[in-house]
């Protein structure tokens, strides 16, 4: 199991292919991506790698995790984020990890934060049909119907769907395909859309429900002196 | 300048399309690529401009009418599209609206579109 990646959502745009396709794409960056710490089976009974992405001020950051940090001999990152990876998997702390990480073709599962709606109705949280424009409805077009039964239950049931807060809450797209990836900018453009706002911060995994891309890089795409080499080897990979 | 922008601008750059100057009210015809099967040809879809969208940005698109078979047809194409071969324009129309949709309420004679005789083009 790879370690996955941290990414700030950048925006939307197109891309117009060759063959005459247009495919819309979310962009997502990895800034900065470094490894922070190792957990392993002997210390901590699983074996995961923490990742940090981002910039943020040293004068910002606690003590406590200026330590943390000064012990990965990184600079403070903004967004802290664990990956559960096979023990063959670790990557050395310190390690900056690039965005040919995954390959052009290959389907990843993209987790972040939705955009918060607020209290929204039970038509626009739940897809409720609401109630008709004419016929006598008055003042409620847009409210829920009925919420249960009779005396008998005489109760609403637990978990009833009903107006609420919505949005602002993890949310993962399964199965998104990375359509082009850009190691010297530190881009990863993914077919569709991506939960979360522009400027949100995003975890991206290899897709659990697809097999496994044979051909990625393992354990992980690792900034080197000589970068550029690695990026041909990304190409290949088109599905 | 956004890295969105400049991915836009590095694309529009990359696509190496000249897009010939024209508005709404000009007759155009675009060749468009058509795919059967295995063979590609590109097919002439000629009309009035009744507007276009999005100015030079990635995203533009623009709508072509014509009255085909007696059935007023409208095609929207994407300014940058890799399908669209060539867009040429056939005639300047002289119009006082940037989107021409009251020509779906008009046929026949009240639908024509004067010409600019002396139409000036827009230096590069």
């Amino acid at each position: 199991m790879r370690s996955g990646v941290i990414a700030k959502k950048l925006g939307m745009t197109r891309l117009f292919l060759a063959d005459g396709k247009q495919v819309p794409v979310t962009v997502l960056q990895l800034d900065s991506l470094q490894v922070v710490a190792q957990r392993t089976a002997d210390k901590d009974g699983y074996t995961a790698v923490q990742l940090g992405a981002g910039v943020a001020k040293a004068k910002r950051t606690t003590a406590a995790q200026r330590g943390h940090f000064a012990k990965a001999n990184v600079a403070p990152k903004r967004k802290i984020a664990e990956f559960r990876v096979s023990p063959d998997c670790l990557i050395e702390v310190g390690a900056e990890i690039t965005a040919d990480h995954y390959l052009e073709g290959q389907y990843v599962d993209v987790a972040g934060t939705s955009i918060g709606k607020g209290f929204a109705g039970a038509m626009k949280r739940h897809n409720f049909g609401g109630l008709r424009a004419s016929h006598g409805v008055s003042v409620s077009h847009r409210s829920h119907g009925s919420t249960g039964q009779c005396q008998d239950p005489g109760k609403v049931f637990k978990g009833k769907k009903m107006a609420g807060h919505m949005g602002a809450v993890r949310v993962t797209t399964q199965n998104l395909q990375v359509v082009r990836t850009d190691a010297d900018r530190g881009l990863i453009m993914i077919k569709g859309a991506v939960p979360g706002s522009k400027g949100g911060w995003v975890t991206i995994k290899d897709a659990v429900k697809k097999p496994e891309a044979k051909d990625a890089p393992r354990p992980a795409a690792i900034r080197t002196a000589a970068a550029p080499a690695a990026e041909v080897a990304a190409e290949g990979g088109e599905a | 300048m956004n890295l969105i922008a400049q991915l836009e601008a590095e694309q529009i750059a990359a696509l190496g399309k000249t897009i010939p100057d024209f508005k709404a009210g000009d007759t155009i015809r675009v060749g468009y690529k058509v795919t059967e099967g295995s063979r590609s040809r590109v097919q002439a879809y000629e009309g009035v401009c009744i507007g276009r969208k999005g100015g030079l940005t990635l995203g533009a698109s623009f709508t072509v009418r014509k009255i085909s078979f007696g059935e007023g047809v409208e095609r929207v194409f994407p300014l940058y599209s890799t399908n669209i071969d060539s867009i040429e324009v056939v005639r300047r129309g002289k119009v006082r609206r940037a989107k021409l949709y009251y020509l779906r309420a008009r046929r026949g004679k009240s639908a024509r579109i004067a010409e600019v005789t002396n139409y000036k083009e827009k230096a590069e």
